[in-house]
């Protein structure tokens, strides 16, 4: 080894304990990152982006009614969720009782969700059970109208789209505690 | 027995009477196991001491005799709902659950996941979204810590205005405590370049339900881990293989399994599970949201449901304690329900948000007795009793009859055994 390749390992060893004394990883420095992670772009993360915020941001194109969310709950959810959404093997979708029955009171959409932009999200995400991310967009939006229409949260004829669900108010939006404020960003 | 100081109403004996009590101590034991008769049998070799034992197998599995150290499950065929697997605490000892034994709460199945197909993606509000493969962070530095992880729901039955005749493993089976290995977030936040509007991370998975949860970035930045090992080999297939997100102490749901997104954002998704499952609903009909914290508590695991005594005498009270705020300060039991307290010891090393195993030593007089424990962290909070949890957070106004109900989350008070003089023990309110 040459004197002067010594003296580079001697200082990139010092660099190295430099930083360590100051972080919990050698490689935290910039200039030692492993940066091992590829580069991709939203558009090719785009099928794994389905997360939906309240306030509609991730929404897709595409609408749908009560009508046509009923005709696709009978051929594709009335099997676990029960005829018109009343309940089966799986929760019901309509109804509920007031949370002041209990605290083991069933949560449902009419008596607890908070946000509208939620049933698009879970819906889309994980149902049907047995066949996730196989509703189309304009499906889940009928969908989602069929059921804030069965529970009277919207009217029959309301069209479902990226513009109205985030403004369907939920009745128990304002039913929230949050436990521990401090530590809320 | 006379020099064994009793600290304790129903003989609690002092926590260090076995460093002290010598011989004396060694004599007055019998204890859950040792027969009296043992020491008059005219001892003679046993079968597996005459002839050569089995092959050993390339994956160790549990002495046949240990089968009943097992898992319950709810779901065993795993139907279309929620399949739950809970910890045998009372069967176990020490402070960290074997990986075939760590409670799993699954919503729908462990998926069958290639790792060289995985991928983690950060995006959002970073400067560079990153997809990382399991062989890029299997080149990071690691880090190994201890850590407990609890499901919300753990202890749920104890919201049951009458107690529950049921196991620890049932009762408290859904929170075990494990060293895991894996990458800091904060190393691979840090690469991606996280934009100062984001406050929030959406968290991800690769199974069936794309199972999401929102976290605080300050969480993330903390002590947040990407966990490749648990107990020194790969994840569990039912704990998150090939890899998952360890939020240290905080409740289990948002430690996403199989995790492969990760995005970015200014406000919370607001998702299924952080809106309703996870949200606990209030006596005055409000609900908990955003529970992150699992809360300082303990219980015994020994004696307890199902470890029935065998006769007056020697027994080591013992459980575990553990926090989200930090390390376990002190753990006080109690065998006479509540009267009088002696202090138990910690088995070190005492490590923060881990489970810490507490050791009392005790003398059964064989009469009826009431055992708790209490647990206090280094940040100041006590356990609370059960009337206090009640008062705030309510309770069933039927009894529960099905311990793997539900009726409410984030039970952390405190739970009583009743010994009886049978040697039995039970669940009891106290």
């Amino acid at each position: 080894m040459s004197t002067h390749n010594f003296i580079r390992l001697v200082a990139l060893g010092a660099l190295v304990l430099g930083s360590t004394a100051s972080a919990q990883s050698p490689f935290d420095s910039a200039q030692g990152r492993p940066n091992l992670g590829t580069p991709i772009s939203e558009a090719e993360i785009a099928a794994w982006d389905i997360s939906i915020l309240p306030d509609g941001s991730g929404l897709p194109p595409g609408s749908g009614t009560p009508s046509d969310g009923a005709r696709i709950f009978a051929t594709k959810c009335a099997t676990c969720h029960g005829e018109n959404g009343k309940g089966g093997s799986a929760a019901a979708l309509v109804g509920g009782r007031p949370l002041t029955s209990g605290i083991e009171t069933p949560k449902t959409i009419a008596n607890f969700w908070p946000y509208a932009t939620t049933l698009f999200d879970f819906t889309r995400r994980a149902m049907p059970w047995p066949r996730p991310r196989t509703l189309t967009n304009d499906e889940v939006y009928a969908l989602i109208a069929y059921m804030l229409s069965l529970n009277k949260i919207v009217g029959e004829d309301a069209v479902m789209n990226a513009q109205t669900l985030p403004k369907v108010r939920m009745p128990n939006r304002d039913g929230f505690i949050v436990r521990f404020p401090e530590r809320m960003p | 027995m006379e020099d064994l100081e009793v600290v304790a109403g129903n003989g609690l004996l002092h926590r260090r009477a076995f460093l002290r009590g010598g011989a004396a101590f060694a004599a007055a034991m019998t204890g859950y196991t040792l027969s009296d008769s043992l020491a008059a049998q005219q001892l003679a070799d046993d079968a597996w001491s005459t002839r050569a034992g089995a092959a050993i197998p390339e994956y160790g599995v549990p002495s046949s005799f240990e089968k009943s150290a097992s898992r319950t499950l709810s779901n065993p065929k795993g139907e279309p709902r929620t399949q739950h697997a809970r910890t045998p605490h009372h069967l176990l000892n020490g402070t960290f659950t074997p990986n075939a034994l760590h409670f799993v709460i699954s919503h729908s199945g462990a998926p069958d996941i290639d790792p060289a197909k995985h991928r983690l993606v950060i995006h959002g509000l970073v400067k560079k979204p990153l997809a990382f493969t399991l062989d890029a962070l299997s080149r990071y530095p690691m880090v190994s810590r201890m850590a407990f992880v609890e499901c919300g729901g753990n202890s749920a039955p104890l919201f049951s205005n009458e107690p529950v005749q049921a196991t620890a493993q049932a009762l408290h089976g859904l929170v075990s405590c494990a060293e895991w290995t894996g990458v800091m977030l904060s190393t691979l936040l840090d690469e991606a370049g996280i934009d100062p509007k984001a406050k929030w991370l959406i968290a991800e998975g690769a199974d069936s339900l794309a199972l999401s949860r929102s976290v605080p970035v300050a969480k993330a930045l903390d002590d947040a881990m990407i966990a490749l090992y648990q107990n020194g080999e790969r994840l569990m297939p039912g704990n998150g293989y090939p890899m998952r997100l360890l939020l240290p102490g905080w409740e289990g749901n948002m430690n996403v399994k199989w995790l492969r997104r990760i995005k970015l954002t200014e406000t919370p998704g607001m998702s299924y599970y952080e809106t309703r499952t996870y949200a606990p609903i209030l006596p005055n009909g409000k609900a908990y949201q955003f529970y992150f914290l699992q809360e300082v508590k303990s219980f015994i695991t020994h004696p307890s449901p199902g470890l029935t005594l065998n006769g007056a005498g020697f027994y080591e009270v013992s459980g575990v304690a553990y926090s989200a705020n930090g390390r376990i300060a002190k753990v006080m039991v109690t065998a006479d329900g509540g009267k009088t307290w002696a202090q138990a010891a910690l088995q070190g090393p005492v490590l923060p948000k881990a489970f810490t195993r507490f050791r009392v030593p005790w003398r059964w007089d064989g009469g009826p007795a009431i055992l708790q424990s209490r647990a206090w962290d280094e940040a100041g909070n006590m356990q609370p009793t059960r009337a206090e949890v009640i008062a705030q957070r309510g309770q069933t106004k039927a009894a529960v009859t099905n311990a793997a109900a539900f009726p409410s989350q984030h039970y952390n008070g405190p739970t009583s055994w009743a010994i009886e003089r049978t040697g039995e023990v039970k669940h009891v309110y106290a």
